[in-house]
């Protein structure tokens, strides 16, 4: 059975879109844990209220941060940063992310400041991890991917399938 | 009301086009579309109302409100539409058109394919063919409610090393 666990912190983050719906399902692996949502769309937030209204469950902390894609540099460097601040205020003591670039900066800084990671990789990457997915494979203490084929170990660790969001 | 979304990141012309072609051909339906970032260049629909983007609030009403969801094979299009247990007609952006950076949305609606309610179009021919068979039923198709969370497996590995 699912023990309480009210003294972890939990950072969850995933851009606004698929990843997000994706990250969402897996909440019931941080109930009642402090939690802190992190998206790339403010309008993620009204969702989270309505949850938590209909669930009676404490307001989770969320913070927006700037949508980057991989070509767009600045933005790129924008987002870091304020997920560093983030991180900083927030010292969570787990990151979990479904991606995708901010996942990746949060799960590598995270790691800078002590906190256990796990990445799991989009279901929407059948044919090879994601490109963030590969990048965190020296950072994420658990690297997980949803699609059985594609599980491997190798010298940046081991990658593992656990089951799928849906 | 049926409702097309191709997602926030990137246009899908070939899919609007072919929407908006369908619905000038079969007047007595009504699509609304959520096309994304079109710009001055992009293909316009006239045959329905559309917006580029909608929030995150409207998108979930126009899903529980449509009695079908044509979208591009992404993640959070099918996942909702299986949330809401609506069918859901989907096409792939292909990389050839430069629709995505890949063609990871191929496999992507060849795994969900098998999946009661959600029906593949290959092609905008393969798009027009189901869409007159599935928005000409009378009858909602009957499709299981999936749960809003995932595997308990992934759950249970996730939270065991949260409390570890």
């Amino acid at each position: 059975m699912m023990e309480p666990v009210k003294q972890k912190c939990v950072l969850a983050i995933a851009s606004s879109g698929g990843h997000w719906v994706e990250l969402r399902r897996l909440r019931p692996a941080w109930k009642d844990c402090q939690l802190i949502y992190v998206s790339t769309s403010k309008s993620r937030e009204q969702e989270l209220i309505e949850e938590a209204e209909k669930e009676e469950n404490p307001l989770p902390i969320f913070h927006a941060v700037v949508e980057a894609s991989r070509w767009e540099k600045f933005k790129l460097l924008r987002q870091l940063f304020q997920i560093t601040v983030i991180l900083l205020k927030t010292r969570p003591d787990v990151i979990v992310s479904t991606g995708a670039a901010g996942g990746f900066f949060a799960l590598k800084i995270g790691k800078y400041f002590g906190a256990r990671t796990v990445w799991v990789d989009s279901i929407a990457n059948a044919e090879e991890l994601s490109l963030s997915g590969q990048k965190v494979a020296d950072c994420a203490d658990l690297w997980l991917t949803q699609w059985e084929h594609l599980a491997k170990s190798n010298r940046q660790g081991t990658l593992r399938y656990e089951g799928t969001v849906v | 009301m049926m409702f097309l979304t191709v997602g926030n990141e990137l246009p899908f012309d070939r899919l609007v086009r072919a929407v908006d072609q369908w619905c000038g051909e079969n007047k007595q339906h009504m699509v609304f579309g959520q096309i994304g970032p079109v710009g001055v260049e992009g293909y316009k629909p006239a045959h329905f109302e559309w917006e580029e983007f909608v929030s995150p609030q409207v998108y979930q009403e126009k899903c529980n409100e449509a009695e079908l969801i044509i979208a591009h094979a992404g993640m959070g299009s099918i996942i909702t539409a299986l949330e809401v247990s609506r069918p859901i007609v989907i096409m792939a952006r292909l990389a050839a058109f430069k629709e995505h950076r890949n063609d990871h949305q191929v496999a992507t609606a060849d795994r969900f394919s098998r999946r009661k309610g959600v029906f593949v179009a290959k092609d905008e021919y393969g798009l027009t063919a189901l869409l007159d068979e599935q928005g000409g039923r009378n009858e909602n198709v009957s499709i299981e409610k999936v749960e809003p969370y995932a595997e308990e497996r992934l759950i249970q590995t996730i939270r065991d090393f949260i409390v570890s």
